[in-house]
């Protein structure tokens, strides 16, 4: 479904990723995990388009998208729940998740998805009239992952959604990322430093350093390489 | 207390006026942190379009409320297209510049609209016609509120409230938010953010052609220069009321004409800018972020 080839990209003069080539095919749940700065995050934005990419491809059903603008992509299904949630912080619940289905025009079906998205975080529907900025961090996670999903994404790329989380909403965050992959069939593309929770529900992986792939394979081949295990498992 | 209340009112028009500038100057602001320097041109430029319009129309002799209509319309489409124009040649390429680059940009595009309609239209004042006539019904009151101030008011008015309307409401307008709370964000969820900007530059210029119309309307002389001094007067205002905040912007543009008014009426108007100016330099000193102007804070 998606697919990169050595593609690179950078700020300014310093090159974050370094020739990265990976698949990822449809209906899986992919991760890619690497310690701070390694450039996974980078490697998203450049997916999305935020980052301009290099050199390389990035093709989606074999059509180039890296030369298109993020509204472009976005409309043909890659959307992504960036690193630090990305609350719009003076929206109200209710209006970032409009913003989320800012492309679609089915209003019917979007009403639908509302629900849905309620069904899966109750908690958001009880705040849907408070601005975003006043959640906390679990429920801004949880509003930016259903704001991805307004979207009816194909490829949902999710950016670190652990970070800063309480143990057990991280458990609760993985457990509808796997059910949003099994029940809709959503493509997702998981960047994380929480390796191990990442690889659990997971069907493969790549470990991403210094901007290059070094270790590839099955989440389970993952969890018991040795390597990945002294470096991200704390083994 | 006659007195008073005219006072009142004048400084209510007048804070009407800075208030349809200072829109686009917050707006701006708001969306891609830009002071837009030449936004008082914009102003400028819509006050001759009507000017022109208004004056070939009564030549043809037109009726005045056809005029009035069909000048406005000349004025803001004109003026919108300046706005648009002037976005996509002279910030749009500096977008990811330093900000410096940009402010510099914006003079420069100021300076460059003045002199051309100075070469244009010459330094002179040119008389403005008399659009909007003195309304019978406005007799019994007319030595306290004027005909023109009155309809700067009404006209102001709904304007804000169309405008409240929009942004609170309308896709557009979300979107418009949204764009000005967080641009990577924004992009993620599929807006063309390019085309936000274009809209907001579009909406500004609009408001602005509208004050300018009626201004020149209601004072009856223009020239080139015009615009500058409206738009220092109106970004004050935006400054006062908290830059970047809609609400802000016309509370700062009401408590600045008041300010002026009452200055003018109970001092002397040689004082009127003394008194606006260390209105500005003492909310500085102590609220720097205006009126409603909030400190940011993000949580992570």
């Amino acid at each position: 479904m998606l697919k990169l080839e050595n593609v690179q990209s950078g700020y300014g003069n310093i090159l974050a990723v370094k020739g990265i080539s990976l698949e990822v095919n449809k209906g899986e749940i992919i991760t890619l995990i690497g310690a701070n700065g390694a450039g996974k995050s980078t490697t998203l934005l450049t997916i999305s388009g935020i980052v301009s990419c290099r050199a390389g491809r990035i093709l989606l059903h074999d059509e180039e998208i890296h030369t298109l603008g993020t509204d472009e992509i976005v409309k043909r299904g890659i959307c992504q729940v960036p690193e630090g949630r990305h609350i719009f912080p003076e929206l109200t619940v209710q209006e970032n998740l409009d913003m989320g289905a800012f492309m679609r025009n089915d209003t019917k079906q979007i009403k639908a998805d509302l629900d849905y998205v309620f069904s899966l975080f109750p908690i958001l529907e009880e705040r849907k009239n408070q601005d975003g900025g006043t959640l906390s961090g679990g429920e801004q996670q949880m509003l930016a992952v259903s704001r991805a999903l307004m979207a009816q994404p194909k490829l949902l790329l999710l950016d670190e959604p652990s970070m800063g989380l309480a143990p057990l909403i991280i458990k609760q965050i993985f457990e509808i990322i796997r059910k949003i992959n099994e029940e809709s069939n959503t493509t997702i593309f998981l960047v994380e430093q929480n390796a191990n929770q990442a690889l659990q529900i997971a069907d493969r992986g790549y470990v991403i350093e210094n901007g290059k792939i070094t270790i590839t394979g099955s989440a389970e081949s993952l969890l018991n390489n040795q390597d990945v295990q002294k470096a991200y498992l704390g083994l | 207390m006659d007195y008073f209340i005219e006072l009142l009112f004048s400084g209510l028009s007048r804070g009407a006026i800075y208030a349809l500038i200072a829109l686009g100057y917050t707006m701006v602001y708001g969306i891609i942190g830009l002071i837009n320097f030449a936004h008082g041109e914009i102003y400028m430029i819509g006050a001759f379009t009507s000017f022109i319009v208004a004056t070939i129309l009564t030549i043809l002799g037109f009726p005045a409320l056809a005029i009035i209509v069909l000048a406005g319309l000349a004025a803001v489409i004109w003026s919108a297209s300046y706005g648009f124009t002037i976005e996509k040649i002279a910030y749009k390429p500096l977008r990811h510049a330093p900000r410096l680059s940009a402010l510099i940009s914006a003079i420069g595009m100021s300076m460059f609209l003045q002199n051309y309609v100075l070469l244009a239209q010459t330094s002179d004042f040119l008389p403005f016609p008399q659009l909007i006539p003195d309304f019978d019904f406005m007799e019994p009151i007319a030595h306290i509120v004027g005909s023109s101030d009155m309809i700067i008011l009404v006209v102001t008015t709904l304007v804000m409230i169309g405008l409240t309307l929009l942004i609170k409401y309308t896709k557009i307008g979300k979107a418009m938010r949204a764009t000005s709370q967080d641009r990577t964000m924004a992009m993620l969820v599929g807006i063309n953010v390019n085309r936000i900007i274009s809209v907001t530059f579009i909406i500004g210029s609009s408001l602005a052609a509208i004050g300018g119309m009626l201004v020149a309307s209601h004072i009856g002389q223009i020239n080139f220069y015009i615009g500058f001094i409206a738009g220092i007067k109106a970004f004050t205002a935006a400054v006062l009321g908290g830059i970047g905040s809609i609400p802000g912007a016309v509370l700062g543009s009401v408590v600045l004409g008041l300010t002026e008014s009452f200055a003018t009426g109970y001092v002397s108007s040689d004082y009127e800018d003394v008194f606006a100016f260390s209105l500005l330099v003492l909310i500085l000193i102590f609220k720097p972020s205006g009126i409603l102007g909030k400190v940011d804070t993000q949580k992570v």
